[in-house]
């Protein structure tokens, strides 16, 4: 069965409407953060990704430093890196160049886990579709979250802050649920997250995650490397 | 600090750790703890961001409580993300209007 342009359309379709949902938090919090409508929108539709966004509104809102806003992307996309090695292994013959530096914009959780799951070598035709319309829900989700949060009364703009990190929560806790070692890594990082935040306050958002998932993480690694069919 | 150029930053280096790998690797990664790492580094990341954010993401740390609670709940329970977002949201928003109101 070809993966063809209509195709990663159809897969694309559920990615879009999940995202349609979470990206409506990221609107909301990034009004309450200062931005603007079109600078919220314009952030979804040239990132594609929601923790390194909420990550950088933060830095933004916190006037942080330009190198403290790169290191910290690169730390918090760092897995999109481990996806696009493994997604390169899949491509057909025909995925030229500039079409693998056009659809590698798409390497999203999501995204990476719907294609790398198909039996058959992945097209850059089917890779678009699916981005595409993947990334019409994200943009499209956090202009209307933006819109929400401008026009909305406080009390209900306010309960609404916490649907970013409730995603968080729901993307994290089943994993943690059934893989003690990523639990491990979980309360490593929440733990240091602690301590920044009540006892190391000079050191800035940006700085602070990133410490903590690097230390988390390498710890968790060095203490429960993974076993090979749980890449 | 220029909003333009925070914006640039983000999309740029964003952009390039996902094209560069995919565009120019051909080989995989072999360093098994260098694989275990990244295989821990979302989860991490996620969570050192909720935590302890999350109590002052709604303005009010008991609304934020009762949301974050709900939240751990229904994740426990593998519902979807919009339910547990949604449920979140709306748990605080009932605590808030309480709150204001009785």
């Amino acid at each position: 069965m070809k993966l063809t342009f209509k195709k990663g359309l159809v897969h694309g379709l559920p990615i879009c409407l999940g995202y349609l949902s979470v990206s409506f938090g990221f609107g909301i919090s990034a009004v309450a953060s200062g931005l603007s409508v079109l600078e919220a929108t314009l952030i979804s539709a040239t990132n594609l990704t929601s923790a390194g966004q909420a990550a950088g509104i933060e830095i933004i809102a916190a006037a942080g430093g330009y190198i403290e806003m790169a290191l910290t992307q690169l730390i918090i996309n760092l897995r999109y890196a481990l996806m696009g090695i493994s997604l390169s292994q899949k491509i057909d013959k025909a995925y030229s160049v500039p079409a693998r530096m056009v659809t590698s914009f798409g390497i999203t959780d999501e995204i990476f886990a719907v294609a790398y799951s198909q039996t058959g070598q992945i097209t850059s035709l089917y890779m678009l579709g699916m981005i595409l319309i993947s990334c019409l829900g994200w943009t499209g989700g956090t202009l209307l979250g933006a819109v929400a949060g401008t026009v909305l009364p406080v009390i209900i703009t306010g309960a609404l802050g916490i649907m970013l990190y409730a995603m968080f929560i729901a993307i994290v806790v089943p994993v943690a649920k059934e893989d003690k070692k990523v639990l491990a890594a979980v309360f490593i990082a929440i733990a240091l997250s602690v301590i920044f935040k009540y006892l190391l306050p000079f050191v800035s958002a940006g700085f602070a995650i990133i410490i903590c998932a690097v230390v988390a993480s390498l710890l968790a690694a060095l203490i429960f490397p993974i076993k090979e069919e749980e890449e | 600090m220029s909003l333009a150029i925070y914006m640039v930053v983000m999309a740029g280096v964003t952009y390039l750790i996902r094209m560069l790998p995919f565009t120019l690797m051909r080989k995989k990664i072999k360093s098994r703890f260098f694989r275990s790492f990244l295989y821990y580094v979302p989860y991490a990341v996620l969570s050192a961001m909720t935590f302890p954010s999350i109590f002052y993401s709604t303005g009010n740390v008991i609304t934020a409580a009762v949301g974050t609670f709900t939240a751990l709940v229904l994740a426990y329970y593998k519902k979807p993300l919009i339910v547990v977002a949604l449920c979140a949201a709306a748990s605080a928003l009932t605590v808030a209007l309480i709150i204001k109101f009785v």
